[in-house]
């Protein structure tokens, strides 16, 4: 399937990536959803245990797998991962 | 089923977990940083690297790696790792440690360790304070910024870390922040694996102390000020380092060079002047 | 175990004390040693600096003495015997890291040549001042292990006694000498490699999943490991509990503290090691250590000379003192005569143990040289009466 405007190709609605969020972890500093580079995550509205807005993801679809995220949040709450070429797979 | 895990938590004492630092501490970015830089090294036997730390908040690193690891005395963690390495020349030792440890009361052991060049990589996580005691001044502290101990604002001049470390003789002196995590994770790489003296000093936000008693904002907003103030030049001179308060910041790698590690200079001068009665202790490599 | 034979220099020699403590440190297969110049004890540490190379030990100088008490941890860990020497102004720069020893279990051996103090004081001269700072001189509740030399000859001998019992019990170890005995050359006799008991270190048998660095049973010594071996050990000078993990709560206080004392204490019938002559029928004990034990053994010989039944307990251990034998001996004897190279140090252990069932006579001495032999007759004859 191709956009036609632009000649690239489109992949049918499936993210490159997947972020994946320890919700009790995070402690709110919002680093992740700073430097996320494609704008996928958001404090949210709800608080965890601790009294703090873990992220959530509001743009899933933009999630690349790039792991930034995961690299930033000093509280080990938060990573992003490509499906098939995550290193830390585990059966 | 596959079960995928955040890449950081092999490495962590996951019973430990959550750790003490605060909220929008950068430590623990350096621990993810140090994690990705371990699993970018397959060559590194994690049973031979072991990680050497001494008293406050950087110090607590030690305690939740799933390394072998050492939480020594406030200011000690390189000559404690001086005497590990001596007597075990295959372990891969890291010091990581914080400013006030590493260069105040650790002052004269880092410009030993530098001019020894022993084979170690000294992570120093530079916060600007004494962070774990309630948010004293330190040698790294800016002119003019607040601490307890300096309720009016510092009046002297702080250390420019990569200069001392590059004069006392380290033959690798990086600086990064807690932002540039992709060059804080390359440097370890290298730095691990690169013989002699590696240091790398890495300016973290310390919202409770720091940046509160200075009104700088919390964690993020000292991470956008470090993205907006610093400066990537390698080849800066290493005198104009000095970070003044509020002041930009220049990253980069400023040194890497090479001379024979402590090891390697005694196995030379032992193996000329005994001849086969010496049995080097170093691998040679 | 046997000594290491390379390196043992059997045979009989004439050296002083601080070279005979070098060759005991060899003989007993330490390895590693970090140090720092100070006088009376730098022979020691130049003896080492020639004898390592060819054997496989590596010493270093560091650049203080601070740096030399915990490099010698960091070589314990790595899994060499290791140990430091200095005096008084540099065993008090290492109080905080005999400690660190004290508090993780690490075996060392602190080498202090006594000298005058305080402070700079006589940095040429003997003293035997620093008595009470090996057994308090480090913060905390803590027991320690010292040993007293009375000779060149013991010099040797003691300091392998000085390793092994490092390893068994896992503390740091004091060699009591002092600028005396430490410069007195006198015959050493070094016996063959396989005439020397040395303890080896107690590594653990169990594998990784089922080792926790600090379990043991109460006045017990965990086994011990060290870095490289796959362990993935944590060894803090925080307190701490079994696995090693930081536990900041009065329980784990007292589990852990009252075991490293017990350790000691409640050991202290196999630790002891006293010399004992004429103590069974005597009517006055002197208890001596250390180089003035030699001084008194002329007053101790005239007294008995003059009908006066003296005993000599020679004590080579200093700590864990033997109270309970100063205790038993304070209910049948007229008194005790304690001298010393102090202005009282040890004799308030021996007050203490007696309890005041018989007096005790301190004959001191500020430092500087040894006792004149007439002071300590004089407290014989007093002590008889």
């Amino acid at each position: 399937m191709s956009d036609t405007e632009t000649g690239q190709k489109v992949r049918p609605n499936r993210p490159k990536g997947i972020v994946v969020i320890d919700r009790d972890r995070c402690k709110g500093c919002g680093f992740c959803v700073e430097f996320c580079p494609t704008g996928v995550l958001a404090l949210s509205e709800q608080i965890n245990g601790k009294g703090y807005h873990p992220p959530e993801a509001v743009a899933p679809e933009k999630c690349t797998g790039c792991g930034l995220c995961g690299m930033y949040c000093p509280d080990f709450a938060i990573f992003g991962y490509r499906p098939g070429k995550h290193a830390s797979e585990v059966d | 089923m596959t079960t995928v895990v955040n890449p950081v938590e092999p490495l962590l004492r996951t019973e430990r977990i959550p750790h003490i630092w605060c909220p929008g501490c950068g430590i623990g970015t350096t621990v993810n940083c140090f994690a990705r830089a371990i699993s970018e090294s397959p060559d590194i036997d994690l049973d031979k690297l072991v990680v050497v730390s001494g008293i406050g908040c950087t110090g607590r690193v030690a305690g939740y790696l799933k390394l072998d690891s050492f939480h020594t005395t406030h200011g000690r963690p390189i000559p404690f790792a001086t005497g590990l390495k001596l007597a075990n020349p295959e372990l891969k030792v890291v010091v990581y440690s914080g400013d006030g440890d590493l260069i105040a009361i650790g002052g004269n052991h880092f410009i030993h360790a530098a001019r020894r060049n022993i084979d170690l990589t000294v992570i120093c996580v530079n916060n600007f304070n004494y962070a774990m005691t309630g948010g004293q001044v330190g040698p790294t502290t800016p002119t003019t910024a607040v601490g307890t101990t300096a309720p009016y604002g510092v009046y002297e001049r702080p250390f420019n870390l990569p200069y001392l470390a590059a004069s006392c003789g380290a033959v690798y002196v990086a600086r990064w922040t807690a932002y540039h995590v992709r060059q804080v994770a390359k440097s370890m790489k290298e730095a691990l694996h690169k013989k002699g003296f590696t240091f790398i000093e890495i300016i973290s936000p310390c919202p409770t102390l720091y940046e509160r008693r200075n009104r700088l904002g919390d964690g993020l907003t000292r991470m956008r000020f470090y993205k907006d103030n610093s400066v990537i030049d390698h080849d800066a001179d290493l005198r104009s380092l000095d970070i003044g308060f509020e002041g930009k910041i220049i990253c980069g790698r400023f040194v890497n060079i090479e001379r024979p590690s402590l090891i390697e200079a005694m196995d030379t001068r032992l193996s000329d002047k005994l001849g086969p009665k010496y049995q080097p202790i170093g691998n040679g490599t | 175990m046997k000594a290491d034979p390379r390196g043992v220099l059997t045979g009989a020699h004439y050296i002083d004390g601080n070279h005979a403590c070098s060759e005991g440190a060899i003989a007993a297969g330490c390895r590693f040693v970090a140090g720092y110049p100070i006088t009376p004890s730098t022979e020691v540490v130049e003896r080492i600096a020639a004898r390592f190379p060819p054997i496989g030990g590596v010493f270093i100088q560091m650049e203080d003495e601070i740096a030399s008490s915990i490099a010698i941890a960091g070589a314990a860990w790595g899994g060499k015997k290791a140990m430091t020497v200095s005096s008084g102004p540099g065993i008090s720069l290492m109080m905080e890291h005999v400690g660190l020893a004290v508090m993780t279990e690490t075996p060392c051996v602190f080498v202090n040549v006594q000298r005058g103090g305080p402070s700079t004081g006589l940095p040429t001269l003997p003293g035997q001042a620093d008595m009470m700072q090996a057994r308090w001189g480090s913060h905390g509740d803590y027991a320690i292990i010292a040993l007293s030399p009375s000779s060149p000859q013991e010099c040797f001998n003691l300091t392998i006694d000085a390793f092994n019992l490092a390893e068994q019990y896992r503390v740091p170890v004091f060699m009591m000498m002092d600028e005396c005995v430490g410069h007195m050359t006198e015959k050493v006799v070094i016996p063959p490699a396989d005439q020397i008991d040395v303890e080896p270190r107690h590594f653990t048998d169990l594998p990784p999943e089922e080792y926790l660095p600090y379990k043991a049973d109460d006045n017990s010594v965990p086994d011990m490991v060290k870095a490289g071996d796959g362990y993935r050990i944590h060894i803090t000078g925080l307190t701490h509990d079994e696995r090693g993990y930081p536990v900041i709560s009065a329980d784990c206080q007292d589990r852990l503290v009252r075991r490293l004392v017990g350790k000691i204490h409640g050991n202290v019938d196999s630790i002891t090691r006293v010399e004992q002559d004429q103590v069974e029928q005597a009517d006055v004990v002197v208890v001596s250590y250390g180089i003035t034990a030699r001084v008194a053994l002329r007053p101790i010989e005239l007294a008995r000379r003059n009908g006066i039944k003296v005993g000599h307990l020679r004590l080579v251990t200093v700590w864990p003192f033997p109270e309970q034998m100063i205790r038993e001996l304070s209910g049948r004897i007229k008194g005790f005569v304690v001298p010393e190279l102090n202005l009282g140090q040890v004799v308030l252990e021996v007050e203490r143990c007696a309890a005041g069932q018989c007096p005790t006579l301190l004959v001191d001495h500020a430092g500087g040289t040894v006792h004149d032999p007439d002071r300590i007759y004089q407290a014989i004859v007093e002590a008889a009466k």
